[in-house]
Formats: structure tokens, sequence, C-alpha cells
């Protein structure tokens, strides 16, 4: 596992539980890292069970490893995996990341990369123990450009699913990623701008707005030939129900009122670059990074 | 016709620096909205510092029945005020010339509502800073551009008050039509205040940056670019380029910080950093509806718009 938060250590205390996997887990979390080692990793919350994991902040302690799984803030794919290289060099390895723009940047240091998208939220709760938050389906599939066979695209699905967070192998997984990019992009960026909660953001005045950045996305993942699995726009509005998630602050907006560095490289940066590499202009996303990225700035 | 006396309508930074320097010249009354602030006004005079450094005698009051006649009245509020200031206005005043000076479009015809008067536009690139009733700081001493407001009045009425701005020591000139130069500023300000309050950035450097595609600059210039075709199409000659009055502004912006002399936060970020309601429905607002009326598309502008009404929902 590289990168051990809240989503890393969904998947990392969900297959330590299989006998027939040995899971280690490098995170540059210190106290982290020593409560994994001391007590085991807890999770709780939507599911409750403890993982006995192998935690290091020192990637030259990792043994070869037959898979990676990549959960680092994005802004830290690339520097992750030059350290964590040598480990991975010869399995599969495969992002469980937002956006869009990891797998090209892990695939600059291994040769096997499965595309992925994960839907299950949490957070730390303290050292050693994450909060699971929310449930969901985790997408993987080969990365087209350096794919990873399919059977061991099949075979971390098995083991995701069989640790409890259910993962679908597909030979095409860009439609999950891209349908998450897309509602991402859209309420991610105008939570952090406007302080509102996804609900408020499906609503007037940003409603319209809303949609016109959803529907660039879509036309930049049409002209890669990407059909969307879902509607990220009737997501949008399942998601702005009272009873899912009206209330939540995008963790975008989290980021910013933190004062944190945000994902916007690859998420709405993202929809900018792929419909720049294909024709297509994404005006508004690239209006929404400027302005994130300037906010960022003010925070710094 | 001679201007001995004004009223100036409003005390924030704009109100206050136009008072106290034309008390110098001419009999002048402040109209305030609270009595304290008028009081304090009337008992020890408004204090100037920065580019100007005085102490200025003036009426005050916050009872516009009180108000005699004048010549001129400059009404300094805040564009979504103005309505309440016209009210308060109606049927006094009677001689008087209303010259706005009012962010955006659209204050000349809220005033003209509640009855014709002589009206004069203006803008002004003034700035400051308020740090008490009776005491403002006078920070960029730059123009006030005036020009008759229609037919409602003359380019000489225009020059007249020209002259007594000069004369009490501000910066002014006049125009046969102001719309070129308020257009200018209109685009500009509708560009500069929205990334400002969306960023939480004063006026930097970044905003001139244009080397990546996401850079601030680049979206600077397309918002500018979608205003100076909205104002193409509704017939506006620009009397400056917005992005050249941007570039501008940036790099004395960074000289004067190099002196530790200058930060110049636009108002609509001062507006969102302390909460309050912003004039973006007479600045971004009021391109958006030319851009409809004109039928020209302006996409970015109608999403800071929409965004920075969203900012303000947010947080009221």
């Amino acid at each position: 596992m590289v990168g051990c938060g809240a989503v890393g250590s969904l998947f990392a205390a969900g297959l330590a539980q299989l006998e027939d996997v040995e899971v280690w887990a490098y995170d540059l979390d210190e106290a982290h890292v020593a409560a994994i080692n001391a007590g085991g990793l807890r999770i709780s919350g939507a599911g409750d069970l403890v993982g006995q994991v192998r935690a290091t902040t020192r990637a030259d302690e990792l043994p070869p490893c037959d898979f990676g799984i990549v959960a680092v803030k994005s802004m830290h794919t690339d520097r992750a995996m030059a350290d964590t290289a040598p480990a991975l060099r010869d399995g599969a390895v495969c992002s469980v990341q937002n956006g869009a723009g990891n797998e090209e940047l892990i695939a600059g240091h291994v040769r096997d990369v499965i595309r992925g998208t994960t839907f299950p939220a949490g957070h730390l709760v303290e050292p050693g123990h994450v909060g699971w938050d929310t449930r969901g389906d985790t997408h993987i599939g080969p990365f087209e450009p350096s794919p990873a066979p399919m059977a061991k695209v099949e075979a971390l699905a098995d083991a995701c699913t069989r640790g409890g967070m259910p993962t679908h192998a597909l030979e095409d997984a860009r439609g999950a990623q891209w349908r998450k990019l897309i509602f991402n992009a859209a309420s991610n960026a105008i939570g952090a701008l406007t302080g509102l909660t996804h609900g408020r953001i499906a609503e007037p005045p940003t409603r319209d707005l809303a949609w016109a950045v959803m529907a660039e996305g879509r036309a930049v993942a049409d002209a890669q030939g990407i059909t969307l699995d879902m509607s990220p726009e009737e997501l949008f509005d399942f998601a702005a129900r009272k009873e899912v998630a009206y209330d939540h602050k995008p963790s975008m907006l989290q980021d910013v009122e933190a004062g944190r560095q945000t994902e916007i490289d690859f998420l709405n940066g993202a929809i900018v670059d792929f419909g720049e590499r294909h024709g297509v202009d994404a005006p508004l996303n690239r209006a929404l990074t400027a302005l994130v990225k300037g906010l960022e700035r003010s925070r710094a | 016709m001679s201007l001995n006396r004004v009223v100036v309508v409003g005390g924030g930074v704009i109100g206050s620096l136009y008072a106290a320097h034309l008390a110098r010249v001419a009999d002048t009354w402040v109209l305030t909205r609270r009595a304290e602030h008028a009081d304090a006004l009337a008992a020890g005079g408004l204090r100037v510092s920065g580019k100007s450094d005085f102490t200025a005698t003036l009426r005050a009051t916050a009872d516009e029945s009180a108000l005699p006649d004048a010549e001129l009245v400059i009404l300094a509020t805040k564009a979504n005020e103005v309505d309440e200031a016209a009210v308060r206005l109606a049927g006094r005043v009677p001689s008087a010339t209303v010259m706005t000076i009012q962010n955006g479009l659209g204050a000349e015809e809220i005033v003209r509502a509640h009855g014709e008067r002589p009206l004069v536009s203006a803008v002004t690139f003034m700035s400051g800073v308020r740090h008490a009733d009776d005491h403002v700081e006078y920070e960029l001493d730059t123009e006030t551009w005036l020009g008759p407001f229609a037919a409602t009045t003359t380019y000489e009425r225009a020059r007249e008050i020209e002259a007594l701005l000069v004369e009490s020591g501000l910066r002014a000139r006049a125009f046969p039509d102001l719309r070129p130069a308020q257009w200018s500023k209109l685009i500009f300000n509708a560009t500069v205040n929205t990334v400002a309050a969306l960023t939480d950035l004063p006026h930097v450097s970044a905003f001139a940056h244009v080397e990546a595609p996401t850079d601030l600059g680049r979206l600077v210039r397309d918002l500018m670019d979608e205003g100076k075709a909205v104002a193409a199409a509704a017939g506006v000659a620009l009397h400056e380029d917005p992005w050249e009055m941007n570039v501008h502004a940036v790099r004395r912006g960074e000289t004067e910080a190099a002196a530790g002399a200058y930060a110049h936060v636009p108002s609509m970020l001062d507006d969102v950093r302390s909460r309050r309601a912003t004039e973006v429905d007479f600045i971004t607002g009021a391109l958006v509806r030319e851009a409809e009326r004109t039928g020209v598309p302006a996409p970015l502008n109608t999403a800071m718009y929409r965004l920075v009404r969203a900012r303000e929902t947010a947080y009221r």
C-alpha cells in the first residue's frame, strides 16, 4: 500500500484479513506507522476490523511485492512511486486515487499499471485508527498505454473483494474513472471557491454552472472514445439528496479551509490537459483550475 | 453657474476623500447614515493622511431634511445603496447636479427613477483606507473621470465640476462622453474584483501571469476579452484597454510593494472578507445583462457572477 491514509487503510486492513496476502504499508506519517505496527490497523464505522499490516516510513524496507495499490494524494504520486519503485518494479501497480493523470505518473516508474477508481471514503480518527464513512465499489482495469495483464487485474479484484472491498475487473475502466472525475471536478472546485456544501451547489445560482462544467468533461471523455458507465449528472443529483450528501463539504473545500494543497491539477486541470491533447477546449474547467490555484496561492 | 456648495452622500472611503478635499474650496456637507458619524465629523473635522495630510472642517448630518440647497451632490455610496440614497434625496437639494461615482453600470438610472435631475456620470480610481469615522487614508491619488449622463446636462457642467475637483487638490478629467472610460473601468473591475473575491488574492502580479494555460492571467485576459466583445457590440469604443490597465496596475503594485507601501485589496475582496453583500450585481451582473441584450456570449463572466453570488449565499 503506497500511502496508508483513509482510503489506503480501508484496502490495507481489508486485504490483511486474507490468509494468502501479506500487506505492507508505506506512509510518511510516523505516528500512524508506529501505531499500526504496535496494535494493528483498526477500522470502525461502516465496518469494524483490525488488520495486521507491516508499516514503514522507509521505502527501502519494503520487500519485492506482487501488487502495489497507490492511495497517496495525487500531487505526491510521482515522488511516492520514485521511492517505492524498487519494491514494485516486478509487480502490478494500481491507482485508487482521485482524478485522472495518476496512472501516467505511475507508468513512469513501473511497467504493469492498473487504472482504478474507488468510492469508499473514510477519515483518520487517530494514529492507527480510521473511520469508515461510506461503502462503495471499486472499478479496475489495465492502463492501456502500459497495461498489466488482465489475469493480474482479476487477481487483485478478487483479493480486494474477498477482503471486503467489492472490486470489479474491467477491460476498460475509463468509463468509471471519468464519471467520477466529471462529478468531482464540478462539485469540488465550485465547493472550494464558494464554501457551499454539495447539496447547495446543485441549486441555483451554481446548478447551471455545475452542469456546464460537467458538459465540458463529457466532451473531453467523448473525444477519447470513453463511454461513461453512469451519468455524472444523475450522480450529482443523487448525492444532493438530504439523506445522502446534501451537507457534505467537498474534500477540496476541506483542503482549502485547512490550508492544504488541493488535487486541482488531477481534477479540472486533468480535464483541461486531456482536452488539449484531443482538441477539445474546456474553458470553464480552465477557469476553475486557475481560480483554485489562485486560492491555494493566497492560503500558502 | 458657480459651485459654492456641495453635498457628499456617504462617508465611506471615497465619500470622505471627496468631502475633505472639497471642503477646502466650497461649503461642504456630508450626509451620513449614522448620527454619531455626522457628530464626529462636525465636532472634530475629517482628517486625511497618506497622499494628502490635513484636517478639513465641514458640515455633517444624518438627517436629510437638514440639508440646504446646493449646486452639486456627489453620490458616494456603494452601488447597492444608491436606491436608498436616492429615496433620501428625492425632492431635496433641488438645484443640484447629481454626480454618481459607483462601480459598474446603472446608478444613474436608479437616481433618475426618483425624479429628473441633471446627472453627471463619474468613475474614480482613487482608493484609500478608512481608519475611523473621522480619519481616512488617501492611498491611490488617481483621477476621477466624469461626463454628462445622456442629455440630462452638458459637457460644460462636467468641466465646471472637473475644475472644482482639481482646485480642491484631487485629480479629475471631464469627457464629452464618459461611456468609453466607464466601460474600460467596468471590464477591468468585473474581472479584477471577481477574481480577487474568489481567490482571496489582492491585485498581485499573478493577475498578469500568462505562461501556462491555467495561469491566473490567462483567465483575467479571457474575461476581459469577453467584456471587450460586449462593449463592441454595445457600440462603445473603449478609452483604455483593460488588460493594459491590469498590467500597469500590477507593475505599479510591485514597485510600491517593494517599498512596503502597497497591497491593493479590491473592494469586492474586502466585502467578501467582511462578509458583506458585494457589488457584483452592478459590475459583472451589468456586463452579463449587456451581453444578453446584445447577444454576445459571455460564459466566463456568467460563471464568475454565479460563483460570487454563491459565495455570498454561503456566508449571508
